[in-house]
Parts: C-alpha cells; structure tokens; sequence
C-alpha cells in the first residue's frame, strides 16, 4: 500500500519538473516511479504515523530556524573579531526509529549554528558540532524542546 | 507596471540570494577549522541558493517554473544537511580535529569509538 504511494508522490513530482501536465507524461510517471521502487530495497519496520497539522507546524518551525540561522552565520562571518567558542557534544536522543534519528539529525544540521556529526552505535546519542557551545545545557533544551518535541508529535 | 514590480522582486531576491552565498564563501576563507566551516556552507549557501531559485518564480512569462522551483528548493534542503553530515563525519573518523578555540569535545570523551586515538 505505502509503495502506491510512494508511486504516485513520485508521478506527481515528475509531472511539477518536467512542467508539463499531460496524460501521457503522468503515465511515463507513473512507470518510472514503478521501476524506481522497484529498484530500491522496501523498508523494513511498518510506516510512521503521519499527522498533517503537525508535520506543517515542524515545517514552518525548521524554515523559521533556516533562515534564522543562515542569518546568524552570515553576521558572524562579517564582524571583524569572530568570537568562536565552537565545539562537540553529546546530545542524549529521545527518538527511538531510524527514520526520526535521521530527520532530527537532518534539522539539526539546517539549524543556528548546530551540525550533526556523528550517532553513537547504540542509536543512543547524537554528537553535535555547535560553533557557539558556551552554553552546552542551553543547547541541549533547545533541541529537547524545539524539533525532538515537534518530531515526537508529528510521527507518533 | 506588473512587469516592473516582478522584475525588481526577482531582482531583490537575486541580489540577496547572491548575499548569503558571498557570506558562505567569507565563512569558509576565515573560519578556523571544516567544522565550523561547513556551518557557513551547508546554512548560509542553502538559503543563498534557494532564495536565488526562488526568484526565478517572479520572472514575467516564466510559466511553469514554480513546480520545477519548488522540486530544486525541496532537494536542496534534503541533500545539504546530508553533505554537511557526511563531510564532518568522515573528517572525525579520518582523525581531522576541531580547531584549538573549541571549548568542548563530547564525541572525544565520551565515544568509546574514538577514544583509543
């Protein structure tokens, strides 16, 4: 059932590339995101719940942070004396699948001045590159409280 | 009049779009190590970019594209953090270390992974 869908995504995704909403160019969709899915392992493990409201409201939370962030790099590399205290840490996750770790760990990365580096093998930890770690516990409920809460109550 | 006021938003955007991108670029020159410098090219050239394909939906006579802008803004956004991800990880592993300024390195201490190095 998630392949059809899958499927039909992909069709619709083509048809806004290619700009051309024909019958014909649906169906070549159509086929190609077939052989697509094809090719690509199925997933294993069941599908997560999606709940739409809340998948908007991350949405708009992580382009808020985007541009936010883009931000503050961009005044960071302009000012003439860049105070940097960057550094790691250990971010303790709360998100048990592979594909909420993976989201987490993707909006992290687009996020002020945070950055993904690495997963501890026990699927336990998330290490995060943070170019102001002054405040390593700030940090920590930043992520507690913004995405890791807004992953939790979109997919669950 | 429609025409001018379309010309000068895509213009506007252009401009800022180019403006994130040339912050991205002063960011990888003067940032002391890849990590810190892959914030500046994975944060501020994505939104740079995006921005610039964003402006392209407000050209006049430009049909069709906003489809085509929206399916490069959404890839942007998925593969540039995986890049970003990728770059640090692999620069940890082959034992490239945060620049001397850090203040902290929880991957060091508490990775049992790393440790040994």
């Amino acid at each position: 059932m998630m392949r059809y869908g899958i499927v039909l995504i992909l069709a619709v995704v083509w048809l806004a590339v290619s700009a051309s909403y024909t019958v014909p160019n649906l169906v070549l969709g159509l086929i190609v995101g077939a052989l697509v899915t094809f090719l690509v392992r199925e997933q294993s493990g069941e599908a997560p719940k999606v709940r739409p409201f809340a998948v908007v409201s991350l949405f708009i939370l992580f382009v808020k942070e985007l541009l936010l962030s883009a931000w503050k790099v961009a005044k960071l590399v302009v000012s003439p004396k860049m105070n940097l205290r960057p550094g790691i840490f250990a971010y303790p996750l709360k998100v048990e699948t592979d594909f909420e770790i993976t989201l987490l760990a993707n909006l992290i990365t687009l996020t002020p001045g945070t950055l993904s580096v690495d997963v501890s093998d026990d699927r336990r930890t998330l290490f995060v590159h943070a170019i102001d770690c002054a405040d390593i516990d700030a940090a920590r409920r930043d992520i507690e409280t913004g995405f890791e809460r807004k992953i939790m109550e979109a997919f669950r | 009049m429609i025409d001018i006021l379309q010309n000068i938003t895509a213009g506007l955007l252009l401009l800022g779009g180019a403006a994130f991108i040339l912050t991205a670029t002063l960011g990888l020159v003067r940032l002391p190590d890849l990590y810190t410098r892959m914030h500046a090219a994975s944060k501020a050239g994505t939104v740079g970019s995006c921005v610039m394909l964003i402006a392209l939906v407000f050209v006049p006579g430009a049909d069709g594209v906003a489809g085509r802008v929206a399916a490069g803004v959404l890839f942007f956004l998925l593969t540039a953090p995986v890049s970003a991800h990728l770059l640090a990880k692999a620069a940890y592993v082959s034992g490239v270390r945060p620049s001397a300024s850090s203040v902290a390195d929880e991957l060091k201490t508490t990775s049992a992974r790393y440790k040994a190095k």
